[in-house]
């Protein structure tokens, strides 16, 4: 519970922070055909922006065309774009923070610029909170606390079930038959980079693969289409043998870098599977259209297909074409599978409590968005469940 | 012979080698992956460093308006750290690099994927029933609210699906099954308009540059 009391002083954070609000600056057009014209710092940026709003008044003599000028801390007044006469907004960019800007509406008639309409000014400013993400902040910071809850309970060996998931019971199995057939394991962790989540929770998976490898002996061949992922799966596995006790038996040589093309793998790939023959075969990770090509060459070389990822469009393939599949978010549940280690366990139980929460969001939102077709007062339900969940 | 009929000679010898896989693993296929897989390899080593290593590194490293901003140094030190993978004594400090680069990876992404997919779907799925109007719209959004909620009932883990969770997570993963089933015959479409796209190529640009005119 002592890791919960850190997120307090950021919730006091945030409700000071969205207090913060740029300033507004509007004029009323006076004999201008401009009605009105207002400059407000742009929200929720790392500041340099001023959004700009113009109302053209009714029944006045429109220009031809307008020039909306920008009077800077150079002294200047300079063109930022040329206007048809009609009502509008648009965000100036690219400006100094903290600094004071005037714009101005200069009316064109027949090729020929008039008065111009009366200036307003605004300040560029940067914004620390992003207000338009606050309900994200409270989800996450809500998931959150739920998730280290059930890690400090399963710490504290709290029983937690976890329910049987095909494809990865299979894989000892995977493993074995490999090494009854005298053929090597391959794993294949995608075509993304570190930095991608399912990229991630495949390197994960692979170390416990690697471990299986390890104890049946059999050799595990990874390919990558990264070198940092080439990088940390050497580091993985070499770990897991170490674990295992077998570091004898780690070959670096074999955890290799093809190309970043992704056809290029493909084809690489392709190539390395029909000339060594893996009798076992994962692909776990972010896969694109060269899912379909790595799964149904694996088939053809007989191998048993264990293939996880949660790419939407790339799971029919998988399906199609392997013997177990992973489907979208069982490949991040593997890693607490396979280990069941209870901190990861704990983790899982969290996210399905925030999975629930979701659930019991969407029903009620659907039933007071329904009923507020007929009675309005349910419809301020609805719009506040959908404003908390907005992502902008 | 000009440049381009080379170009085409190129790419349809290398289009037959490739195919040619299909038959099985020969020579021919060898030929073209090991030429395919090299030419890559070499291509984003000088596009990683033409697009990626000078402008957002050297060139903020050492400005052209000239000064020298040694807090791009760090970027380059974790970057040598990588090297050192080459040296054994020293390649335990690659290790910093790489927990920076997962650690990083893994937190940008708990804000994008709860954005991308958590809340935009539910808030995408918080509809009026009768939205739309019509027993057809009544039908589809019932199956689409109803597809969602037993789709997370489905990727339920620490609970048994049994009872009415195991009839919840059935129905989802029977609409999980049907929508993949439809995701798969799209994607094949667009895989066979690739193929008629190459076979085009090799009908219509390779043989005429023999004379062959169909």
């Amino acid at each position: 519970m002592r890791k919960m009391l850190f997120v307090l002083p950021l919730l006091v954070f945030t409700a000071v922070m969205f207090a913060q609000s740029g300033g507004l600056a509007s004029v009323d057009g006076g004999g201008c055909f401009i009605q009105s014209l207002t400059a407000e710092d742009a929200p929720n940026d790392a500041g340099g922006g001023i959004d700009l709003t113009w109302t053209v008044a009714a029944g006045t003599a429109l220009p031809d065309s307008m020039i909306l000028e920008r009077f800077d801390h150079d002294g200047i007044w300079s063109p930022i774009s040329t206007l048809a006469p009609a009502s509008g907004r648009k965000t100036d960019v690219g400006l100094d923070n903290d600094q004071e800007y005037s714009y101005r509406i200069v009316p064109f008639y027949n090729g020929a610029g008039e008065e111009p309409c009366e200036a307003v000014t605004a300040v560029p400013q940067k914004q620390w909170i992003h207000t338009g993400r606050i309900g994200m902040l409270v989800t996450l910071t809500l998931i959150s606390l739920v998730i280290f809850y059930y890690i400090e309970h399963g710490k504290r060996g709290g029983k937690i079930y976890i329910r049987r998931i095909a494809g990865l019971t299979a894989v000892e199995d995977a493993v074995g038959r490999a090494t009854e057939m005298g053929r090597p394991v391959m794993y294949i962790p995608g075509i993304m980079d570190m930095d991608d989540i399912q990229t991630i929770a495949s390197m994960v998976i692979l170390g416990r693969v690697a471990m299986k490898t390890a104890e049946y002996g059999s050799p595990l061949l990874v390919p990558t289409c990264r070198s940092v992922v080439m990088s940390v799966a050497q580091e993985i596995v070499k770990e897991s043998y170490l674990q295992v006790g077998r570091p004898d038996a780690y070959q670096r040589e074999s955890i290799n870098y093809i190309t970043d093309d992704q056809f290029g793998y493909a084809a690489g790939v392709d190539g390395i599977m029909v000339r060594q023959r893996p009798a076992a075969i994962f692909m776990l990770g972010t896969f694109y259209a060269e899912s379909l090509i790595l799964a149904e060459t694996g088939r053809s070389v007989g191998a048993i297909q264990i293939a996880g990822t949660a790419m939407p469009s790339q799971i029919p393939f998988f399906i199609a074409a392997c013997d177990y599949t992973l489907i979208g978010e069982e490949l991040f549940a593997a890693s607490a599978y396979l280990s069941r280690e209870p901190k990861l366990l704990g983790s899982l139980r969290g996210q399905d409590i925030a999975k629930l929460f979701f659930m019991i969001v969407i029903v009620l939102g659907v039933l007071t968005a329904t009923v507020g077709e007929a009675w309005e007062p349910a419809t301020k339900v609805a719009d506040f469940l959908k404003t908390i969940t907005r992502v902008e | 012979m000009s440049w381009e009929v080379i170009g085409i000679w190129l790419g349809a010898l290398l289009s037959l080698c490739l195919y040619s896989f299909l038959y099985k693993d020969n020579p021919f296929y060898k030929f073209a992956e090991h030429l395919f897989v090299g030419m890559s390899a070499g291509y984003w080593v000088i596009y990683t460093i033409m697009n990626v290593l000078i402008p957002n590194w050297w060139q903020k490293l050492v400005p052209m308006e000239g000064g020298f901003q040694p807090i791009w140094l760090v970027p380059g030190v974790l970057s040598l750290f990588m090297l050192f993978r080459l040296i054994p004594k020293l390649a335990g400090l690659s290790r910093l690099s790489l927990a920076l680069i997962v650690g990083t990876g893994a937190g940008i992404s708990i804000t994008a994927m709860l954005q991308t997919r958590a809340l935009a779907q539910v808030n995408g799925t918080i509809i009026a029933l009768g939205q739309g109007g019509g027993w057809f719209n009544w039908v589809s959004n019932i199956i689409m609210v109803t597809g969602v909620v037993c789709g997370l009932v489905y990727f339920f883990f620490s609970k048994p699906h049994k009872g009415v969770v195991g009839g919840a997570a059935n129905i989802g993963i029977t609409i999980l099954m049907v929508a993949f089933g439809a995701s798969f015959g799209y994607t094949v479409m667009a895989r066979i308009s690739l193929l008629i796209g190459q076979t085009q190529f090799l009908l219509f640009e390779w043989l005429p540059t023999m004379g062959i005119h169909l």
